[in-house]
């Protein structure tokens, strides 16, 4: 009784929706406390036994799950009990819950079969079978799709216009989930497209364009049906979706292509739709981009789209313009000026495309111009996009190896630039880049230390911690080629600069240790300096040496490897050096670096840079600096500062007494120390050279030696310690470890250093393969300050950022694409066996086999066929992609085998074919099955006679089936339309 | 196809949001607010596309349109166009205007019920099938007509809510 007396309290004082809603928004209590009383308030409703009570809390709990993000999966149950209502309100509210909350994984999904069974026949009332379809077209199964294929197939003859749509619509769910149903519905959606009215081709047109976007190829042979809608329909949602299918068929079958181009263009001109005008241009570009006049005419309605007020036509147009640039880039460079003027639109979009666009064009003509103009845009851009240029300049520059940069000063020095944007977050790859370049441009590296010394001794750049990573390069670059620098001791006080304290440890590590290399060269070339006024000594070799080394340059390559055992043999067999004055040595010396540096700059290691007072007090200012980290937590810090301290220690009596003592007793007292100078300064200088990412696999495996020995112990020993992973084997990563390994500062890192004699082989054996390694010698006598000059001497004034001022001045740039002969030739850039170069993505295989399999067998009635593309579906996804490129690739080979094809057909179809299709369509695919068949039965027999034709046939079919058996997997596509 | 269809007001309220692939609440709840994001960040007069990789994965785009109070969003994959996709907010919000004369917010936060009558006439599981207005409200007013008639039977607690409500 009481029960009873609730649920009619229930039914009587029940909330609706309305009333729901209304709370929700006059609510004081909080929205979340709300919610959570409604909820209480529905779980007990909807237990009701009163279907309108419990209906109307399954709506309520529906609007909470479908906009405050409630679960509603607990009440899976109670939406089949009301989905089963008899009442057309109540189930629409029921089947409203189902299509939003039900997933896969729902158990009660079993149990609504029937339901849906039943309302999917139910005669009288359309708009209930209307509400089963659309909550199938959400939920359906495999099972729900198996069960209910008989009656979604009698649906789809539905006299009901309102009705048949939609089961139409729903059998692209259930081919999905279930292939077989293809067998028993494909014929009847087929036939519906030769419907009359407009909504049933509209929804048939929707499905196969689903459908053939997945798998374009089994779909083929519906072409003179599509064809036919084409050219006939005038309904512009219609065309679009026929436009997206031929986009797909046209690649697989050129012939198609021909076929297509003239109604395509048709439309295109026709139609006042910008949807359907858009649709055609794309399809253009990306489809039928061979076809120059169909080209030229999208090109011409995409200018127009350019040209409107509309943003989202400028977006569209720009987007049509990018696809189109790859084959076609004559048609970026007609509308470079619209092009270039929205970089700076306000458009998020449109300045995206517009710098795609824009870095499209980039070649090596006019890459310097370009980027200059697009790091002025880059200052006045907003962060996000200021870094999409940095970010483009930087992707497009390195591709394929640096390939359209000519000069790497200029780069190099827009690196440096880029780094000191205010907005700049490209770090990582910028530090990459500069240390890629370093190891593989030779020439650049003045340059480089010259742009990593601007870096370092700015304080400013120190509290950005976007530069971090370029800072590191810098100072890694300047420690490894300190002999470029002007100024040794500058670097040293820029390196250990207090204001370094702000850099995260690992950087702070590569900064000191850069330190010590500098300190290293700077002692170094004092005692050389030192040694050569006493030119009287034999030692005067060292100098030589030193510049020898230090013009690795130039010399030949074997110098470059040269172990640095054999500069003590030098000593000995150069006597002609050693007999040579100072002044001779210094001018040689001089000239060298003058050279070298590219510039008319004094040479680097003047007399009077390295006196002792420098000296003593970068001696003094290291150790000042450095003192407080040997407290260092961190490893690596720790590490270096031990290191360099412990140097100075080692050498500092000696060096400051024999200064003292000046050059009285300098043979005994200095040679201690000199000889430990020279012995680091020997390390230090050995070129890294860069190793190929393979070159391990070439080391051939000593004798004696247990590779496959079971290391676990080692493991368990050294747990803790980090091994160096993947040694210096490639470029950029490892530059640190090789950093750490120079660093020893005994005899036994020097060893190390030493290339084992079978690496030497390697590297000789590499360098005869791909000849020329390094530049030759005579690129050197030109300056290298004699940059090309700008077409206009305007244009190097310009500073101002005026938008107006930097279009016409990219403009003229662009107008300008031939350009004086490169003044300079390209450096060489190393490259290594192991670079990969990148390639285009692999394209996605067919979806689902087993629904292309499925079509295929109803089209093309070939059983063998789709049982091997089952057993077989990699083996068919990979060779078929195989079959695509060649396509492509290969299109002279195609022309000769089209010529053989188009005389086949004549041969056999001496009638018209396309009329009479077009006036028998229907009659005709009805036989075609049988006919393929026996046409395949007949080919299978005849196969090996006839196979070469058959392959000019079917050519993308064909090939990709070679490997398998030909009889069995080569079904005809009967070609309508020729 | 399209995936999914939004409405959500310039506060970032959701008043529609209909996924035709199952997502959990969860993740609808974040979808909402991630394309909230974007969207309020954009100004006025700009171009009605995302590009909604980040936010629904490969091979999905985003239009919406920004109408008073309210954004119509619609989140499609390369089998439709682009511009087509417009029209067809044009054509949901011209249908809810024809339904409820002059449509403002407040009429799509009390008429869920008949919002997505509308929208299941017009996308059906995620593909088009009718853009004509006119058709709509045709169909939509006689889904309504039937609800009525079929609530009408039960007498007891529709003239009490219909009490309660006047």
């Amino acid at each position: 009784m009481a029960s009873t007396t609730s649920s009619i309290m229930d039914t009587l004082f029940q909330r609706t929706l309305e009333d729901l809603i209304k709370g929700l928004r006059l609510q004081l209590i909080g929205e979340s406390a709300f919610i959570s009383k409604a909820l209480d308030e529905i779980r007990r409703e909807i237990k009701s036994t009163d279907p309108h009570t419990k209906s109307n809390a399954l709506q309520k709990l529906s609007y909470l799950s479908s906009l405050h993000h409630l679960d509603m999966s607990w009440a899976a149950f109670h939406v089949v009990e009301v989905m089963s209502s008899s009442r057309f309100s109540h189930k629409k509210i029921g089947y409203h819950a189902a299509s939003l909350s039900f997933s896969d994984s729902t158990p009660v999904l079993l149990l609504i079969t029937n339901q849906l069974r039943k309302d999917l026949t139910n005669p009288n009332n359309e708009f209930e079978v209307s509400l089963a379809l659309e909550c199938l077209s959400r939920i359906a199964t495999t099972d729900l799709c198996r069960d209910l294929t008989p009656e979604i197939f009698t649906l789809l003859s539905s006299t009901k216009i309102f009705v048949r749509k939609k089961a139409i619509a729903l059998v692209l769910r259930v081919f999905e989930k279930y292939p077989d149903a293809v067998k028993v519905c494909f014929k009847r959606l087929v036939e519906n497209l030769d419907s009359t009215d407009p909504h049933i081709v509209s929804a048939v047109v929707g499905v196969f364009c689903e459908l053939t976007s997945n798998d374009p190829k089994s779909y083929l042979p519906l072409a003179p049906e599509f064809y036919r809608i084409l050219v006939d329909s005038k309904n512009n949602w219609v065309l679009i979706k026929m436009l997206k299918i031929f986009a797909k068929l046209v690649l697989l079958e050129p012939r198609l292509a021909k076929r297509v181009v003239e109604p395509v263009c048709d439309h295109m001109r026709r139609t006042g739709a910008k949807s359907l005008m858009f649709e055609c241009v794309r399809t253009v570009v990306s489809s039928l981009s061979d076809y120059e006049e169909a080209v030229k005419l999208a090109v011409v309605k995409i200018r127009e789209l350019l040209l409107d007020d509309d943003p989202n036509l400028k977006y569209l147009g720009l987007n049509a313009l990018s696809i189109v640039a790859p084959k076609h880039l004559w048609a970026v460079l007609e509308n470079k000026e619209v092009v270039i003027k929205w970089l700076s639109d306000e458009d998020p979009n449109i300045k995206r495309e517009s710098l795609r666009l824009v870095m499209a064009m980039v070649s090596e003509n006019n890459v310097v111009e370009i980027c200059r103009v697009l790091v002025n845009y880059a200052l006045k851009s907003d962060p996000e996009f200021c870094n999409e240029i940095l970010g483009s300049i930087l992707s497009t520059c390195s591709r394929n190896l640096y390939e359209i940069v000519n000069d790497f000063d200029w780069y190099v020095s827009l690196l440096g630039e880029m780094s000191r944007i205010l907005h700049c977050q490209q770090g990582d790859e910028i530090e990459n880049q500069l240390i890629d370049i370093c190891m593989r441009v030779r020439d650049v590296r003045p340059e480089l230390v010259r742009v990593g010394r601007d870096l370092l001794i700015d304080p400013a750049l120190l509290s950005n911690h976007f530069l971090y990573r370029i800072l590191s390069a810098a100072a890694w670059v300047s420690g490894e080629y300190v002999e470029f620098s002007r100024n040794p001791f500058e670097l040293i006080e820029a390196l250990l600069q207090p204001r370094t304290n702000l850099l995260p440890p690992s950087i702070r590590a590569i900064y000191i240790q850069s330190a010590f290399k500098v300190l290293i060269f700077c002692l170094h070339s004092y005692l050389l300096q030192r040694e050569s006024t006493t030119s009287s000594y034999p030692d005067t070799s060292a100098l030589s040496e030193l510049a020898s080394k230090r013009e690795m340059p130039e010399g030949s390559d074997s110098a470059t490897f040269k172990a640095p055992s054999h500069s003590e043999q030098d000593e000995v067999f150069n006597p002609r050096v050693s007999n040579q004055s100072f002044e001779e040595l210094s001018v040689g010396n001089g000239g060298d670096r003058t050279i070298s540096h590219g510039q008319t700059s004094t040479p680097v290691t003047s007399e009077n840079s390295f006196t002792y007072e420098a000296v003593v007090n970068h001696l003094n200012l290291i150790e000042l600096a450095l003192g407080p980290l040997t407290g260092s937590h961190d490893v690596e810090i720790l590490e270096r500062v031990r290191n360099l301290l412990c140097f100075i220690e080692l050498i500092k009596g000696e060096v400051l007494e024999c200064l003292v003592q000046k050059e009285e007793n300098l043979n005994s007292a200095e040679m201690k120390s000199s000889k430990i100078i020279k012995l680091m300064s020997d390390a230090f200088s050995e070129e890294l050279g860069p190793v190929s990412v393979s070159a391990q696999e070439r080391v051939p495996i000593p004798e004696g030696l247990v590779l496959k020995e079971n290391l676990n112990d080692l493991e368990m020993i050294c747990g803790d310690i980090q091994l160096p992973s993947s040694i210096s084997f490639s470029l950029v990563s490892n530059h640190y470890e090789e950093g750490v390994g120079a660093s020893l500062p005994d005899l036994q890192s020097k060893e190390e250093l030493e290339p084992p004699s079978e690496a030497t082989s390697l590297l000789a054996e590499h360098r005869k393969r791909h000849g020329l390694y390094y530049l030759s010698s005579e690129k050197n006598d030109i300056v290298a300050n004699d940059y090309p000059p700008a077409n206009d001497p305007k244009l190097q004034d310009n500073q101002n950022n005026d938008t107006e001022d930097l279009v016409k001045l990219t403009e003229q740039l662009l107008v300008s694409k031939k350009r004086p002969n490169q003044a300079k030739p390209r450096p060489v850039v190393v490259k290594l066996d192991g670079d990969v170069v990148p390639v285009s993505a692999n394209r996605p295989g067919p979806k689902d086999d087993l629904l292309s399999g499925a079509v295929q067998e109803v089209l093309l009635g070939s059983d063998t066929r789709t049982s091997t593309s089952r057993s077989n579906p990699s083996d068919k996804s990979s060779s078929k992609r195989k079959g695509k490129e060649k396509l492509i690739t290969d299109p002279s080979s195609e022309l000769n085998e089209n010529l053989g094809d188009a005389e086949k057909l004549d041969h056999e179809n001496p009638s018209s074919r396309r009329s009479k299709h077009r006036t028998h369509g229907k009659e005709r695919r009805h036989k075609s099955p049988g006919k393929i068949r026996e046409e395949r039965e007949e080919n299978g027999q005849k196969e090996k006679k006839k196979s070469s034709h058959r392959h000019a046939r079917h050519k993308t079919r064909q090939r990709a089936d070679v490997p398998l058996n030909v009889v069995s997997e080569t079904p005809v596509i009967p070609d309508f339309l020729l | 196809m399209i995936r999914s269809v939004m409405v959500m007001n310039t506060q970032g309220k959701p008043r529609l949001a209909k996924f035709y692939d199952f997502q959990t609440v969860e993740k609808q709840q974040e979808l909402i607010r991630s394309v909230f994001g974007v969207l309020c960040s954009r100004a006025e007069n700009v171009s009605n596309f995302l590009d909604a990789a980040s936010i629904f994965g490969p091979d999905s785009s985003l239009v919406y349109k920004h109408y008073a109070t309210l954004y119509f969003v619609l989140v499609f994959d390369s089998s439709e166009n682009e511009l087509a996709m417009l029209d067809l907010i044009q054509v949901f919000v011209e249908t809810l205007d024809k339904c409820f004369k002059n449509v403002c917010e407040l009429d799509i936060v009390f008429n869920y019920s008949k919002i997505h009558t509308i929208l299941d006439e017009m996308i059906f599981g995620g593909q088009v099938l009718e853009t004509s207005s006119t058709e709509l409200v045709k169909a939509v007013e006689e889904i309504s007509r039937l609800e009525s008639a079929s609530n009408s039977i039960t007498l007891v607690p529709k003239s009490v809510s219909g009490w309660r409500n006047r």
